[in-house]
């Protein structure tokens, strides 16, 4: 789950690290009268779940409460990479010395935390890891022990000649291990990590993402979730325990696990057609389950097929087979279904499908070249 | 041979009364696997299907029985505490099914179980099997047959449609291992191939991939210098979107190294051969053994 900046910025804040002031707004008033409470010039900041904010024209800079205002009319009516800003942070500007980065990812290779500094902060950095990846200085940190301090003072005097900020940076990158640990982040990152003209270190803007898997255990932070900022597709499908990513084809596929579903899609491809989109029911299914993936699927306009793919092991063919009677029935379906299942408790499957009318084939080639030729046929 | 499951293998089953556990406990006795013991805190004492004694804890299980591995179906918010539990008690081999893990949790269980020599495969797997022999976990035991094809998957249900080809077209196997699809797993590609270079009574390995990671290009390298045996491999996500990014540091980790085409590419400069879809697997092995 993606935090917005304001809501990152609140929990780095809640550990000690030093944030800079900064309001949300939700209307150009609003900018206008935070802007003239903070006096002088301020920088407004579409809250969005997109990156290259600035870029698309999401960050601008006001001299005075009225800029702001008409700056914070205009963001507020952006699409950013198809999601409406609906949500600014109005900010003073800041007296900016130096910018770095930093940053804390779980590494698949060293099975850690990785901590990744860089001095060249800023918008470009992942042009920086690119072209000049000597720029990035990382240590993979021991969970056992956590970041320990000379570890962090170690990467700090990278950014900083100055020992009293490097101190101070330290101090920071300690406070964001331990705030990654506590909210359950499964990235969090300051870009950029300030020094201002009077020397003060400080996170200006920062962006944390939650392991979904730690939501139940941290309600607090599932409450932040923002769900005016996702694809109405995607969140019906997350309520509803499924994991959907819309495309642009035109058969829809319905498939119990990522690898599969995936190989589906690759196969829809090979045999001429497109998938409409990505859709895991997962592993233990209940019927329910099933008719939510067949509503969100045929919501889909652009779907002129639908394909399930299922292979039993965990899931049991015969709740998939109830869902789909239960889904056909409540909402009859006005385009062709094929339907392959294999696995665990098959007969039962098919006993179940064929007594309300429908077949149901075994082998995957022979199911998605039939929902290809369906797809293109109607 | 195979690798490491077979008659020897003396199981546990943490969460033996809850519907996953129960279920597939069932399912595993009908096909053969030794599971010497239960363990559910609290119903400790008792017998589930009036044969298997259950324990409160694993390291009763492990006293009493004698079991040497286990799997967990416990729910995610426990697993990681199951799993430390098994260790604890002296379990070399730890399956872990349970999905959904955080993240955070399994860095701190891996270097657990690296100071004790214990093995995890998974979490977030289907487990293993050596067909005729062993299985723990939840691969359907009557898609695979006894044999000498090896499989290693990152993959759940896309492994079951490869052995399911396998099996239908006569080519049995020796053990087939699913590693799991998180971030962090116990078990990777290498730590499989090395085991079927040396089992004896492996012929091939058919590896399956997806995209996300560097796993499968780690995995080519390996192939290319340390084995003998043909390998044949598929990668899921051809048609996949390019992932949604995880801010910066998703982008500076991984580059774009974690797509099809890269990892596919990987696979053929190091002489293994590529299927473009399930079917293939057959012709692809008939060719090489």
């Amino acid at each position: 789950m993606n935090l917005h900046e304001h809501q990152a910025r609140d929990i780095l804040r809640q550990h000690g690290i030093p944030v800079p002031p900064g309001e949300v707004a939700t209307t150009a008033d609003e900018a206008r009268a935070i802007a003239a409470r903070f006096g002088g010039s301020v920088v407004v900041k579409a809250q969005v779940h997109a990156g290259g904010r600035g870029k698309a024209g999401g960050v601008k800079l006001a001299a005075n409460a009225e800029e702001a205002a008409a700056h914070a009319a205009k963001i507020l009516g952006l699409t950013i990479k198809g999601l409406p800003v609906r949500k600014l942070l109005v900010a003073p500007a800041a007296d900016i010395a130096s910018e770095s980065y930093v940053g804390i990812i779980v590494d698949r290779a060293s099975q850690r935390p990785v901590l990744m500094v860089s001095a060249a902060g800023g918008i470009d950095i992942e042009e920086v890891a690119a072209k000049t990846p000597e720029k990035i200085h990382r240590l993979a940190v021991d969970p056992r022990y956590g970041l320990l301090a000379h570890q962090a003072l170690g990467l700090a005097l990278r950014l900083y000649r100055d020992i009293a900020q490097a101190r101070a940076a330290a101090d920071i990158m300690q406070r964001l291990y331990a705030a990654c640990y506590a909210v359950g982040a499964s990235l969090v990152e300051i870009n950029p990590l300030v020094t201002t003209r009077d020397g003060a270190v400080a996170a200006l803007d920062a962006k944390i993402v939650i392991d979904d898997n730690e939501l139940d255990r941290h309600p607090d932070i599932a409450a932040l979730r923002d769900s005016s900022a996702e694809a109405p597709s995607e969140v019906a499908a997350r309520e509803a325990g499924l994991t959907f990513i819309k495309l642009e084809g035109a058969v829809g596929c319905c498939v119990n696990g990522a690898g599969l579903a995936m190989a589906t899609m690759d196969l829809v491809k090979y045999y001429g057609g497109e998938p409409a989109n990505f859709l895991d029911i997962g592993g233990s299914s209940n019927p329910q389950k099933v008719v939510s993936a067949l509503q969100i699927i045929s919501a889909d306009p652009s779907v002129r097929a639908i394909l399930f793919n299922i292979f039993g092991g965990i899931t049991r063919c015969d709740d998939v087979a109830n869902g789909i009677v239960q889904a056909t029935q409540a909402f009859p379906l006005k385009v062709p279904l094929v339907i392959r299942l294999t696995g665990t408790n098959e007969e039962l499957a098919v006993q179940i499908l064929t007594r309300a009318g429908f077949r149901a084939l075994t082998d995957m080639d022979e199911a998605v070249k039939q929902a290809v030729v369906q797809a293109k046929a109607a | 041979m195979s690798i490491f499951i077979d008659q020897q293998t003396r199981l546990v089953v943490q969460g033996i009364t809850g519907r996953d556990g129960s279920f597939h406990a069932r399912q595993m006795i009908g096909y053969g696997t030794k599971v010497v013991a239960g363990v559910t805190p609290g119903k400790g004492g008792q017998l589930f299907d009036g044969v298997v004694p259950v324990f409160d804890t694993v390291a009763d299980a492990v006293r009493e029985t004698q079991a040497n591995t286990s799997v967990i179906y416990v729910p995610a918010a426990v697993a990681a505490s199951a799993i430390f539990e098994a260790a604890d008690a002296g379990v070399l081999l730890i399956v872990c099914i349970t999905e959904g893990i955080p993240v955070l949790d399994v860095t701190r269980v891996l270097p657990y179980l690296h100071e004790r020599g214990a093995r995890l495969i998974g979490p977030n797997c289907p487990g293993l099997i050596s067909p005729g022999r062993s299985k723990v976990g939840i691969i359907p035991g009557n898609i695979c047959r006894p044999g000498r094809v090896g499989v290693v998957s990152r993959s759940g249900t896309l492994t079951y449609e490869i052995v399911h080809q396998l099996s239908t077209q006569g080519l049995g196997q020796s053990t087939c291992v699913g590693i799991g699809g998180d971030p962090l797993i116990g078990t990777n590609f290498i730590h499989c191939l090395s085991a079927f270079q040396a089992d004896a009574e492996t012929d091939a390995v058919v590896m399956i991939g997806e995209i996300g990671g560097t796993d499968e290009q780690q995995a080519a390298d390996f192939v290319q210098q340390a084995m003998t045996k043909p390998v044949i491999g598929f990668i899921a996500g051809q048609t996949a979107p390019p992932g949604r990014r995880m801010g910066h540091a998703g982008a500076i980790i991984s580059g774009s190294s974690g797509t099809a085409a890269e990892k596919m590419a990987a696979f053929t400069r190091a002489g293994i051969a590529v299927m473009k879809r399930p079917a293939d697997v057959v012709p692809l092995l008939k060719e090489r053994l």
